[in-house]
Order: C-alpha cells, then structure tokens, then sequence
C-alpha cells in the first residue's frame, strides 16, 4: 500500500505536467472537436443542437470544399513528389565528395530556418515584380506576367516554393541516410562490376529505404497542413482558387463562424492524412531490408 | 582519372546552379529592401543607388519589432525549455517503470502524432476562449507544452533506453532520490537529444504563425510573424519598406544559424534518423 502511494507520487512528479498538459491542449479539444462536427453551432450562441452526421452530409454538397480538397490533394502529390526527387539528387551529389559539399548544405537548407509568412511575401515580390520585370526585359512571355495573377500558374507557385522551402529539409534526410551506409557495401559491389546506375537502383536506394520512409511522410505531413505559405503568397487567390483545405478551414470556422461544419472538414482532413500516411508508412516500411 | 576529374566539375556546377536558385530570392529582397519604392518598380534587378538605412529604421519602428522580437523571445524560451524539462522527466518514468497507466499515456502520444493541428484548433480556441485564458502569452506557452511533448517524449523515450541502469543504481546506493537521480545523473547525458529537440522545436516556435494568431489578439502581444504578416499587408504598395521588414525579421535567426550551423545541422542529422 505504501508502495503504491510512492508510485503516485511519482508519477505525479515526473509526468503529471506532462500529462496535465497533453490532455488539456491535444486530446480534450480533439474528442470536444469531433463532438462538435454533430452540432450546428456557430460558435456565438450558448446552444447548440445535436444533428448527427448532418455536417457531414452537407460537405458531400459542398463544392468549394470538394474543390479545394481536391486541389490539396494534387498539391500534395506533385509536392512530395519533387520535394523528395530534389532533395535525393542534392543529397546524392553533396555526399559524393565535391568541393564545398559543407558549404553547399548550410545554403540549401536556409529556407528551413524561416517561417512561411515571410517566405510566402518574398515569393510573392518574386512572382509579382522580379519575373515580370526579367520577362519583359528578354521577351519570355512564360514569366512576362505575374503568375499569381492567373488560378492555374498560382497553384504552380505554390508548388515550386513549397519544394524550395522543403527540399533542403529532406537532403539532411537523405544525407544521414547515405553517410549510414556501410562503404565496403559499396566497395565490394564496386569490385563485382557494378556500375553507378546498378549502384544507385539496386543497394543505395533499398538500403535507404528508411530515409525515404520519414522524408515521405514529413513532406507528406507538411504539406496536407500548409497554411501559412499559401496566406502569404497567394491568399487563397485569385478567386479562391488556390485555397487548400487548412485554408479553407479557417474560413468556414473564423470567417464564416460555422464552427460546426468547419470543425467537421477539419476531422475530413484528419482522417486522410491518417489513412494516406498509414498506407504510405505500412508499404515503405515493406520495402525496408537490414544492411 | 581525368573522366572522374570532369564529372567532378559537372556535379559541382549543378550543385552551384541549384544553390544559387535557393539563395538568389534572398538576395533580391535584400537589395530591394535599401531602394525607394520608385526605384523598385522601375527596375526591381539593380542595385541601390546610394547606401540608406532608412527603409530599415522606419520598418523597425512602424513594425514595433523590438516589442515583437522580445515577444517572441520569451514565448519561444519558455516553451522549449517547459517541453525539455518535463517531457525528459516523463521520457524517464515511462522507460524505467513499465506501469499500464504509463503505457497508456505513452501510446495516446504516439497516437497523437498524427492528428494535424487543424483538427484541434477550433475546439481550442473555444474552450480557452470560455475560459478567458485568450490573449494571454501564457496560454499559448502552455499549449506549446503540449503540442510539443509527444515528439519530446519519444525521442527521449528511444534515448534513455539505450542508457544501462546501472549508472542510476551507483546514485541510489549514496541515497539520492529519482528526482535527483535524474538530474544529476541521466539528464546530463541526454545532451545530444536535447540539443536536437531544442533546434527542432526552436525553429518550429520561432516562426509558428497559426497558433499565435488565434491565441494572440492585441497587437502589443504580437510575435514577430504576427508583426510582419500585419506590416506587410498594411504596406503592400511601400515595397521598400516591407523588402526591409522582411529582413529585419530574417535577421536574428540567420545570424543564430551562422553562429551554431554546425550545431543545427548535426542537430536536424540526428532528429532526421529518430
């Protein structure tokens, strides 16, 4: 009995904060979220009426939504698949012995260290004056414009400055990867004729499997929750066209005050990025071997 | 030889192309940030014509950024080091005392790491708000704390396993207590994760947006992302100025990184191979 009241104690000392903590910022307002995605509050009144799956049956006729989910999800794809193509190339060159690889890494990963509101305004000076300005100036009308201007070149935009925001991240990745694996690997496969392209396809790429495991899933992480970028560089715009779904949440729930339904796109978004980083995981995770 | 000499030069100039791409936006807002909006906008490629700091001192001002930067100090301090020091003790009991509850706390944190911040975001802002706990730098402190301690507490978790008990066992031996076991013996040798979660989770603070602009309301209180954001929207057409706002609020965090980029990158290295 003693035993156990020290065993309270303890705990109490060494993770009761934590625990406190946790409970009252992660899980209560997740389970008090899912709770409200069946109510119809608008976040002003007291009341609130319990109407069951009825949020979610609405944003099945919701086209702004299935619009900006849709776009979000061709975001994510097209990001993750160049942020990671991007960031193996620069790993594999900067871990291959070149002059100034140290150099090289420091300047690379100097996105990272700032926050996407300001990057998101330095694009958009940019896209809205240096490009135009050059464009004209040589006579290249691909640019000669700003690309923010027009819905399709936007989404683009926000694509090419989420991998050059990310990118730098994910070499560090690829690069702890590539230093972890045994030389004499590739010594001895070097020995047995192997060629680079051989090299490449058939050890250094199933032996970094791990790598590509995280660097996936971070990126794929990041980027389903964009929302700073994409307020800063575009706004949404022109005309809502390039509004992600994190977005879009914030509108409906702060600017519109359906809390109700906002808080239920919000959940539509968690389980997504839940099923499609499990299924991403649970397959990487199948294509890892032991060095 | 000669054929690994060239392909040498050609790796090196792809590199040099692709470094240049990721540092020449920066350098276009620097030597805009010295122009006159005219000059911008005449030719947003050349060079300042004569050398002024006056975009810079009228931003600053404008901008409150000493208030912002303070700001964003202290929030950034105090919520790294509540998540070190409390998730590091957590880390601890969870590994040595095998209890269902402990097991269970530890599980729903894993679990957790999934859920994307805007799945809480709204009930959070409604419950703090019922509470009058809005507006508050505290507030948003505390929440740190807790989106913080999951990661913390499993990267500890992996860590203090690999540490033998026997160590500790010297301790209890003299008559120490687990707090100051902990302490004196196990915390101190968890420098490199704590190095690492101190990077991550600095970086991550330092330049959050979305949280502090739903907790933080009066501009007093503002962080320096909440600064620019309102700056910069106010000043779109002085692109001077907000070329310089820009920068000022680049700065303290290029130069903590010329300082300790050693530190980061090994530090991000580490966090990278979990």
């Amino acid at each position: 009995m003693k035993n156990k009241a020290k065993n309270v104690v303890n705990y109490i000392i060494f993770a009761g904060i934590t625990t406190m903590v946790f409970l009252t910022v992660v899980i209560i307002p997740f389970l008090y979220g899912v709770y409200l995605t069946l109510t119809d509050w608008n976040g002003i009144e007291a009341t609130k009426k319990y109407i069951g799956i009825r949020n979610y049956i609405s944003i099945l006729n919701d086209s702004t939504f299935l619009y900006s989910f849709t776009l979000t999800l061709k975001y994510v794809f097209f990001s993750v698949l160049f942020i990671n193509l991007i960031a193996f190339l620069l790993a594999y060159l900067l871990t291959s012995g070149i002059k100034g690889q140290n150099v090289f890494r420091i300047a690379l990963f100097t996105p990272n260290l700032i926050g996407g509101i300001v990057l998101g305004f330095i694009w958009q000076f940019i896209f809205n004056n240096t490009l135009p300005y050059i464009g004209q100036k040589i006579g290249l009308g691909l640019i000669s414009n700003s690309w923010l201007a027009s819905p399709q070149k936007a989404f683009w935009a926000l694509v090419i400055v989420t991998v050059w925001q990310y990118s730098g991240y994910m070499m560090m990745i690829y690069i702890a990867g590539l230093v972890g694996i045994p030389q004499d690997i590739i010594e001895a496969s070097t020995i047995d004729g192997a060629g680079q392209l051989t090299r490449i396809t058939k050890i250094i790429l199933p032996l970094l499997a791990p790598s590509f495991t995280v660097s996936v899933f971070l990126s794929l992480q990041r980027s389903f929750m964009v929302y700073d970028l994409n307020l800063a560089l575009t706004k949404g715009g022109p005309f809502r066209s390039t509004e992600l779904v994190s977005m879009h949440v914030y509108s409906e729930a702060f600017l519109s005050q359906n809390y109700g339904i906002g808080q239920a796109k919000a959940i539509i978004l968690f389980i997504t990025v839940a099923i499609i980083t499990s299924i991403q995981v649970y397959l990487s995770k199948k294509a890892e071997v032991e060095a | 030889m000669s054929k690994k000499v060239y392909k040498d030069y050609i790796k090196f100039f792809i590199v040099l192309l692709i470094s240049l791409l990721y540092i020449l936006p920066f350098i276009a807002v620097i030597i805009n940030s010295f122009k006159t909006t005219n000059d911008i906008m005449a030719n947003p490629l050349s060079l300042p014509t004569k050398f002024s700091v006056s975009n810079y001192i009228k931003a600053a001002e404008k901008m409150t950024y000493l208030r912002g930067f303070l700001n964003t100090l202290i929030i950034t301090f105090f919520s790294i080091g509540g998540i070190v020091v409390f998730s590091a003790m957590t880390a601890y009991l969870f590994v040595r005392k095998k209890w269902k509850l402990n097991r269970l706390v530890f599980s729903l944190m894993i679990a957790s790491m999934i859920i994307p911040f805007q799945a809480i975001m709204i009930p959070l802002v409604k419950i703090y708000g019922t509470l009058n706990l809005l507006n508050n730098m505290w507030t948003l402190i505390y929440m740190y704390w807790g989106f913080g301690a999951a990661f913390a507490v499993f990267m500890y978790h992996g860590f203090i396993k690999g540490i033998p008990y026997e160590l500790e066992e010297a301790a209890y031996v003299e008559g120490a207590t687990e707090f100051q076991t902990f302490w004196k013996v196990v915390f101190p040798l968890l420098k490199p994760v704590t190095t690492t979660i101190v990077i991550l989770d600095g970086l991550w603070i330092w330049n959050d947006f979305l949280l502090p602009s739903l907790i933080l309301i009066s501009a007093e209180k503002r962080t320096l992302q909440l600064s620019t954001f309102y700056f910069y929207g106010t000043y779109t057409a002085d692109y001077g100025l907000a070329m310089a706002a820009l920068i000022l609020t680049i700065t303290p965090i290029i130069i903590v990184y010329l300082i300790l980029q050693k530190n980061i990158i090994n530090g991000i290295l580490k966090g990278a191979i979990k």
